[in-house]
């Protein structure tokens, strides 16, 4: 794999290089990564990225990010040779040496890390860098199996002797490997009520993996869950708040993947999870306590509506979301309490997953 | 009491009538020289300067001789100072010399309608008569009209209560140029008076290079009193074409002037009047004037009472007249004023614009502009104007001045310069703007600035935006030019690392890196075409030979900023001239051979003085 990511790098350059020599206008292209250059693969299940592509040339607007492009592919060239790492703000700091060429911002760097990674059609990981990002926590029925970084021996991890606590999601998951015998995930926004579902052994009686996701889940987070469920074939059920955030942020990133990431989303994303909660029905049936919907929610569903592909794609998403928006108002996990701390562990759960009818998909 | 009174008021009226008696012209211009633009003593020693190089010109053009002037102001030490301009212009005949130099309002210009320096016949007189009531001394002069007949010498000053000229000394004088030849034919004209020497913007430095640009027929040499010198070359052979005289148009007389040429007119009828005194007026206008001033065309002019002379003026003011005919009028001409901006102006851009001829009030009037942009000029502060009357250089009073009113009411910034709401635009700039005609409106005897007619305001401005445009287009292009530069300075930062990342990528060898990088800047010059980086030189700027060319730029003094009309006083002026006397462009006298050097080559220049 690593020797493949060597080859293209050196492709690259070698076509820029000939360009040059043949006194021909050297171009650096890579997809455009928005999510006006994606569509969702209904098949397969993941928004995939389209045709547009943007270009690195020798021109006055373009030359810094040309030459910092090809800085950074230098720099992931020496990475990926000597089987090192850096994280992002690593290599944004690596840029400091680069005189003109260096990044101002991470936002920068970050940007040209992730150019290269669709013009590679890579993930970061495989060119060398690594993401800061805090990743999901796991506690439940799961065991882990790991390498012991020194010994390269193999480590069991099993998440149900976490006690209180809980296994974080490494940045890097392709050669983790599960053993479960669990009957489905539960992925779960909130710190807070992950917090309350381990507490109280919640995986115990339910047969469940818990994931906190911590808002957006991570690539690794979205990775973990695709292999954890692919392999082991099992569903993927989302609890998020209920609003435009909760869903099509948090929800949509995790079942299609990320207009940004769109070039990786075919192996970062989670086809087969379905949203569980809290629905706009929710909010009725259990008589919730809300808040207002405000402008940038309203915001948020109408940019949906227009051109979120995955919105587009599901009438029932259109119907929740318009539904939301008439109601003007918007539901936390943690709103359940009105009807007791464990009111969540002891109804709402096992009530949910009856009720297939009462999910989005 | 009542009584009382009138007895006393009527002794005083006889005491007050002893007192009173006629004040000549003279005298009284003795007492507000003011008027004339003597206010202070650095302005009258431009003022004796001005007067003479003008009469100069004027004499020159009128022989059909190329004018070649010299100016040399003598130090006399205690705020005196010997002004001595020459020329080889056709001379003075005997009889004329004291009247033309000492009698007030004697002069050939005043009756006739043409374009001249001089108008009134006061200037040289008066210039005498200030020399003479400040020190006392009676001006020399000089004058022959042919090789074979005796040069003149006269002393003369002014008798002031008669307006007469007194002659102290008159005689016959061998007259050599400087190389020992005889003078063939010319004038010289000496004067001692008070004053005070300073460079900068009103200064007879500035007011000669001023000269120099919209006279570029005429050759000036210039000896100021510190010994610098200066020499200002004719880069033109041909003389201005020479004005035609005109007759007055009806338009631009008044009532009482209208009475006084009726009562003065050899023509026996009305009508004959009408059509031999005044330009463009043949019978059959003066028939429909007469209809329309319902007089008889045959009423005989003398008898022509003030009523019947007001109807006469409805009447005119109901016919339809043609315009005076413009071929009286001698512009500089865009080519010329071109060169002349050229050759004293150290600038990237030039341009000019001659309107064509328009009238106010009956008189013939014409606007050029010549812009010089760019250059040695400095950017940051206000357009250098240069203001011109009949090829005379205007240099006080210039926020009173019309051209001011044109140059401000001109949007400047779409044109490439800076400006504030409607204030002098900012920018490496020189603006020129030249009126002529058959008769210049000034707001005041001292000819310094060009009454506010909508006319000629108009006309100017018309004029200053065509020049404007074109100026535009060449900013325009320079900026052009310069993003492109940046631009390109942009990307050749980055070609390095370029490069650099290939070597570390391909592991490229030093040559194979050297080799990207030129390649990478032949690509950029491949991809982005040719560009004009330089600015074009000004080849024909005579570096050498001018003396005030910087200076006047550097003092943007509070008259050109306001609007205070008056002359500024002497001593309040922010130029420091001991250490601005000091620059490259000029000469010391005891180098001739150099100065000479440095006139490449250029046409009349030999001193035939």
């Amino acid at each position: 794999m690593s020797k493949k990511t060597l080859q293209e790098i050196k492709r690259i350059a070698r076509e820029v290089h000939e360009s040059i020599q043949k006194l021909k206008q050297p171009k650096l292209q890579s997809p455009l990564r928005s999510l006006s250059n994606v569509h969702y693969n209904a098949k397969d299940g993941y928004f995939e990225i389209g045709k547009a592509m943007k270009s690195r040339m020798l021109t006055a607007s373009t030359i810094r990010t040309f030459a910092q492009t090809l800085r950074m592919m230098a720099l992931s060239k020496n990475l990926v040779e000597t089987d090192d790492i850096a994280t992002k703000r690593e290599a944004y700091y690596v840029s400091k040496n680069w005189g003109e060429a260096r990044f101002y911002e991470q936002m920068e760097s970050d940007t040209i890390m992730d150019d290269i990674e669709a013009m590679l059609l890579v993930n970061r990981e495989q060119i060398g860098f690594i993401p800061e990002e805090k990743s999901g926590e796991v506690a439940g029925r799961l065991t882990v199996i790991d390498k012991d970084s020194d010994t390269g021996k193999e480590v069991k991890i099993d998440c149900t002797k976490m006690g209180s606590g809980a296994y974080s999601i490494p940045s890097s998951v392709e050669e983790l490997q599960f053993e479960t015998n669990a009957e489905f995930i539960l992925a779960i926004e909130t710190g807070g009520m992950f917090q309350r579902l381990v507490k109280h052994n919640y995986w115990k009686k339910a047969k469940c993996i818990l994931i906190g996701m911590g808002g957006v889940p991570t690539r690794a987070t979205r990775r973990f869950i695709r292999r954890l469920s692919d392999e082991r074939k099992i569903p993927c059920y989302a609890f998020t708040d209920g609003d435009p955030y909760g869903w099509l942020n948090i929800y949509r990133t995790l079942k299609v993947g990320s207009g940004n990431a769109a070039h990786i989303n075919e192996f970062f994303c989670v086809p087969n999870a379905k949203f569980f909660g809290i629905t706009a029905d929710d909010i009725e049936v259990y008589k919730l306590p809300t808040h207002p919907l405000k402008e940038v929610d309203i915001k948020r569903v109408k940019d949906g509506m227009k051109n979120d592909p995955f919105v587009q794609h599901y009438k029932e998403w259109q119907t929740a979301l318009k539904k939301l928006v008439d109601m003007k108002v918007r539901a936390e996990q943690q709103a359940l309490a009105i009807h007791g701390l464990n009111f969540v562990i002891s109804d709402y759960l096992p009530e949910k997953l009856e009720s297939e009818k009462s999910w989005l998909p | 009491m009542a009584a009382r009174d009138k007895v006393m008021s009527l002794t005083k009226a006889d005491e007050l009538a002893q007192k009173q008696r006629v004040i000549s012209v003279a005298e009284f211009f003795s007492r507000n020289r003011h008027l004339l633009g003597f206010d202070n003593p650095r302005k009258a020693l431009l003022t004796c300067v001005k007067e003479a190089v003008d009469n100069a010109l004027d004499a020159c053009e009128e022989a059909d001789i190329l004018p070649e002037i010299s100016v040399v102001i003598y130090d006399l030490q205690n705020n005196r100072f010997r002004i001595a301009v020459e020329d080889n212009g056709p001379g003075i005949v005997e009889k004329q010399i004291p009247r033309i130099f000492a009698k007030l309002l004697y002069g050939s210009k005043f009756f006739k309608l043409s374009q001249t320096r001089g108008q009134q016949g006061i200037g040289i007189s008066a210039a005498v008569l200030y020399g003479q009531l400040t020190t006392g001394k009676p001006a020399k002069v000089w004058s022959k009209i042919a090789p074979d007949r005796p040069a003149h010498y006269f002393e003369l000053t002014v008798d002031t209560q008669k307006n007469e000229a007194a002659v102290h000394l008159h005689e016959e004088r061998e007259w050599k140029k400087d190389d020992g030849t005889p003078k063939e034919h010319g004038t010289r004209i000496e004067v001692d008076l008070e004053g005070l020497y300073q460079r900068g913007l009103w200064s007879v430095d500035a007011y000669l290079l001023h000269t120099a640009i919209v006279n570029p027929h005429a050759t000036i040499f210039y000896v100021a009193p510190d010994g610098k010198q200066a020499s200002y070359v004719r880069v033109s052979d041909k003389l201005p074409p020479k004005p035609a005289e005109i007759k007055p148009h009806l338009h631009g007389v008044e009532l009482g002037q209208m009475m006084k040429m009726l009562e003065s007119t050899e023509s026996r009828t009305l009508q004959s009047f009408l059509t031999s005194e005044f330009t463009r007026v043949g019978a059959v206008t003066a028939k429909e004037i007469c209809e329309n001033a319902a007089l008889l065309p045959n009423t005989p002019p003398k008898k022509m009472s003030r009523e019947m002379g007001e109807k006469l003026m409805q009447g005119i003011a109901k016919s339809r007249l043609l315009n005076p005919p413009t071929d009286c009028l001698s512009p500089i001409g865009e080519e010329l004023l071109e060169k002349g901006l050229r050759k004293e102006i150290n600038a990237e851009f030039f341009c000019s614009v001659t309107r064509p001829p328009s009238v106010y009030r009956g008189n013939p009037f014409l606007i050029e502009v010549g812009i010089a942009y760019g250059g040695d000029q400095k950017a940051d502060t206000q357009a250098n104007l240069l203001r011109f009357a009949n090829r005379v250089p205007l240099l006080y009073q210039q926020g009173a001045c019309a051209v001011s009113e044109a140059l401000t009411a001109v949007n400047w910034k779409p044109y490439g310069l800076q400006q504030s709401g409607s204030s002098t635009p900012t920018g490496p700039v020189t603006i020129l703007v030249h009126i002529c005609s058959v008769w210049v409106p000034f707001t005041s005897e001292s000819k310094e600035a060009v009454a506010h007619y909508p006319e000629i305001i108009n006309e100017m401005r018309l004029a200053l935006q065509d020049a404007g445009r074109r100026l535009q287009a060449y900013v325009m292009k320079r900026q052009r030019v310069a993003k492109e530069l940046k631009k390109r300075g942009y990307i050749e930062k980055y070609i390095p690392h370029v490069s650099g990342a290939l070597q570390e990528i391909l592991g490229l060898s030093k040559a194979d890196v050297e080799k990207t990088e030129k390649d990478l800047v032949k690509l950029m010059e491949k991809h982005r075409g040719k560009v004009d980086a330089e600015p074009e030189e000004n080849e024909e700027f005579d570096e050498g030979l001018s003396l005030a060319k910087l200076e006047h730029e550097e003092d943007i003094p509070a008259e050109m900023e306001g609007d205070a009309p008056d002359a500024p006083q002497s001593g309040q002026q922010p130029d420091n001239p001991a250490e601005k006397g000091a620059q490259k462009t000029e000469k010391q006298p005891d180098s001739p051979a150099e100065g000479e050097a440095k006139k490449k080559g250029k046409k009349g220049v030999q001193r035939t003085l």
